[in-house]
């Protein structure tokens, strides 16, 4: 229970998350056993919202794997998928989650994940679809590839009506069709465009939530970490996207996070850096990455990550028309991807963006060693950004979950080294 | 005559080497090749706007990296840091155009070194789709290749007319068929035709306009069966894992010591369309449709018809190839991804193999010389 700033008691937002990621894996555990349908999704560009119209339990093999190392087992499912032939080389979530094939799927969270009725690979992320080929190959589960063109380049704007967008609207919008006639052919049920209006409009209403829980860490000092707490938040976020719990958990975390500021409350006891972060967590080692940061009184005020691990649908306002759930998630969805979700790969301008936005002082590249997806071309982002707009910047690397590339000394001189940089911008700009 | 033939085909084959290994564009093509990315393009949309298609094939074993290091990922391929270096170094200045293709995550990256560095260049994604099997594709990839159309109208100042475009088709249908009538001869008469021979024939059609690379391989085709071949043992294999980066001469030519390669994925883009396309009816559509329909296969494109395993058996049962060699490029997932699950069918049918890593700058091959020895020694003695 949380005091409010009134006095009330009220159920505090960590709790209920924690009671429904407990619940969801619980779900999973026994979706087999209730003769629930499975289906193996990723964050970005999932389609969840058809699935659950037909009562899909979701299983989201990238939380699989980023719990591998949150709760400290990656080094052993990493070495079972190394043994088994897969290079270094491969994308760690890839690996830890053969780790979990060869392990009997019993999860370190004490689930037993269940095999896949339908699994559903994007292109945002091509290791999606190499991924979904081994499921494929170990279950024997088809694919589903679903292809959403993301944009061609920095400027891209797609406007509604021209006909580029008609273009790849209507090609997504075939594929949510094909996607249909297959949950169909599964759950022998057929499709119900009302339960699919029904989802959609608590998706709607958890994303004018988050979008309203982003703005609110532009609030100085700001009310959480994006790179700690944010990163519980969207788990939650995934795991119960267009469910009426999702909304009533993301209303009370809107709640909590503006109590704070109205307690005048930060993360960070006397913040004196806000920071951009861009690129994927270590999970193995956020809680020590952060800590570097926070000793220095910084804080992760916004990130990249939490758009595109969200779904991207903050990232333009993008909201259902319920009134026509089906075309309105081609648009929807093919918007998020253009907007959000294919940002990676021309996304400076889009940082400098939100360093003004959030007042920051600078902006942090986390690159990761096994995802090209967010890292390829990051050093090369951040020459531009440090260039154009004389940001502070830091490039540090290491990985989503393997604790063989965290090296805690390099990493923290790096950050020392960064914070000296931002001391000495602030005497010259007066101090604060 | 035996010489005149041998000599005749030297002197093409050197030609085609100092092609291929070409990395800048000279002046007088300033603004008129457009480059791309791996592994496919629609080459006859920009043929028929009157301008040359440059396939970007990374740097090979010859370029020094002095600036690229700075700004691609310590874990990432070695085409796509030497493709930056390339532009980074001037020796790409000349691209009329950037085109990069969605065929894997660090692919998609290079559209966004390019606008940050190159904007002249109007840097690009080609959304090739990676979902081939719904009914919508055809007329997905129809959309994309209009907007090309549209893009390239703009940079030329005129309209590509379908005229054109079905003229180049022609063209590009004979080059199909010129190639597909060297890797025959190299399938069926090895000693006849080596693979880096046909591998170099083949690469100088990316520094060419295809009228000329038409030439220069009928030529090829015209002396080869009058060349005087020698008999040969060597363990007939299958090669695969040069899609997209490429491997060094040096290291065909390390395998060649010692087995025939009948057959094998290098430069798969150039030979991706697998017969004609249709030359009537609407020539944009024609090749969508055969982008589709009529394609070969590769790691970065997920197909339900084509299943990487079963197309691999295809592959060796068509070469008549006792043994694979299945390589990959260091840092390339899809290529890694996949030479494990290869590696595990050819497992299952006890058919012999042989795993190669490789990087294009690497220069020195002493220990896969000897890896590769052995594994023809095991194969011949067997």
């Amino acid at each position: 229970m949380a005091e409010t700033p009134s006095g009330v008691l009220r159920v505090d937002a960590r709790a209920a998350g924690q009671r429904l990621v407990n619940q969801w894996l619980a779900n999973i555990h026994t979706a087999p056993a209730r003769g629930q349908p499975v289906a193996y999704i990723f964050v970005m560009g999932n389609a969840i919202e058809i699935l659950r119209s037909f009562g899909f339990e979701m299983v989201f093999p990238e939380i699989n794997s980023l719990q591998t190392g949150v709760r400290k087992a990656a080094p052993d499912f990493l070495a079972k998928a190394e043994d088994y032939g897969f290079s270094p080389d491969v994308c760690s979530y890839v690996k830890a989650d053969v780790g979990l094939m060869l392990s009997n799927m019993e999860h370190p969270s004490g689930t037993h994940m269940p095999t896949p009725d339908l699994a559903i690979a994007s292109s945002l992320c091509n290791v999606y679809i190499k991924w979904a080929e081994i499921w494929e190959r170990r279950f024997g589960t088809p694919a589903f590839v679903l292809d959403i063109p993301g944009k061609r380049f920095e400027s891209w704007r797609p406007l509604p009506g021209t006909p580029q967008y008609e273009a790849d609207k209507r090609w997504v919008e075939g594929q949510l069709r094909d996607l249909i006639a297959r949950c169909e052919d599964i759950t022998g049920k057929k499709f119900d465009p009302d339960r699919l209006a029904e989802v959609e409009t608590h998706v709607n209403e958890m994303v004018r939530l988050w979008t309203e829980i982003l703005q609110l860490n532009q609030h100085r000092p700001a009310p959480y970490n994006s790179m700690l707490d944010g990163l519980t938040y969207i788990g939650v976020l995934n795991a119960w996207r267009g469910t009426p719990e999702g909304v009533e958990y993301m209303r009370l975390l809107r709640d909590e996070v503006a109590d704070k500021i109205a307690r005048g409350e930060g993360r960070v006891p006397n913040e004196r850096f806000r920071l951009i972060f861009s690129g994927t967590p270590c999970y193995v080692n956020m809680r020590r990455l952060v800590e570097l940061f926070e000793s220095h009184g910084g804080v992760f005020a916004a990130s990249d990550y939490l758009t595109y691990a969200a779904g991207g649908l903050d990232s333009s306002g993008l909201f259902y028309d319920p009134s026509r759930p089906l075309e309105s998630l081609a648009e929807v969805t093919t918007l998020a991807s253009q907007l959000g979700l294919s940002n990676h790969f021309f996304s400076h301008h889009t940082l400098a963006r939100q360093v003004k936005e959030y007042a920051a002082d600078g902006i942090v590249y986390h690159g990761i060693k096994s995802c090209r997806t967010v890292a390829t071309s990051m050093a090369d982002n951040r020459e531009y950004v440090t260039s154009r707009y004389g940001l502070p910047t830091l490039y540090i690397e290491s990985d989503l979950i393997d604790p063989r590339y965290w090296s805690d000394a390099q990493i923290k001189n790096r950050v020392d080294a960064f914070f000296e940089v931002l001391e000495q911008r602030s005497l010259l700009d007066g101090g604060q | 005559m035996a010489i005149e033939i041998e000599s005749s085909l030297i002197e093409i084959l050197a030609r085609c080497h100092e092609l291929s290994m070409r990395q800048e564009i000279t002046d007088d093509e300033a603004d008129n090749a457009i480059g791309y990315f791996p592994v496919y393009f629609p080459e006859e949309i920009v043929h028929a706007a009157g301008l040359r298609p440059h396939a970007l094939l990374g740097g090979g074993n010859r370029i020094e990296v002095r600036y690229a290091d700075a700004r691609i990922g310590s874990f990432v391929c070695s085409i796509c840091r030497s493709t930056a270096e390339l532009g980074l170094n001037g020796a790409l200045s000349g691209l009329g155009g950037f085109f990069a293709q969605p065929i894997c995550d660090a692919a998609k990256h290079m559209a966004g070194v390019w606008g940050r560095n190159f904007p002249q260049q109007n840097p690009q994604i080609l959304a090739l789709p990676q979902n081939v099997n719904s009914p919508a594709a055809v007329r997905y990839v129809y959309d994309e290749y209009q907007r090309l159309r549209s893009v390239l109208e703009e940079k030329v100042g005129h309209d590509i007319t379908d005229e054109a475009i079905h003229a180049s088709l022609g063209i590009y249908n004979e080059n199909r068929r010129l190639q597909r009538a060297l890797y025959t001869i190299k399938r069926d008469d090895p000693a006849r035709l080596s693979t880096v021979e046909a591998y170099l024939l083949v690469r100088a059609g990316t520094r060419l306009r295809r009228e000329r690379h038409n030439e220069l391989l009928r030529e090829a085709l015209r002396l080869l069966p009058e060349r005087r071949v020698r008999p040969m043992d060597k363990p007939r294999v299958l090669f695969l894992g040069g899609f997209c980066e490429q491997p060094p001469l040096e290291m065909l030519e390390t395998i060649e010591d010692v087995c025939f390669i009948v057959d094998d994925d290098l430069l798969i883009g150039q030979r991706w369309i697998t017969s004609d396309v249709p030359e009537d009816g609407d020539p944009v559509w024609a090749l969508a449709e055969s982008y589709i329909q009529r394609s070969a296969a590769s790691p970065v494109q997920y197909d339900a018809r084509k299943h990487k395993e079963d197309t691999l058996m295809t592959l060796l049962r068509e070469a008549r190839a006792e043994a694979a060699i299945i390589a990959a490029a260091k840092f390339c997932e899809p290529g890694l991804d996949d030479q494990l699950a290869l590696s595990r069918r050819l497992d299952a049918e006890k058919v012999p193999y042989l795993v190669l890593e490789f990087e294009e700058k690497m220069t020195s091959f002493e220990q896969m010389a000897m890896q590769v020895e052995t594994f023809a020694e095991s194969l011949l003695f067997e």
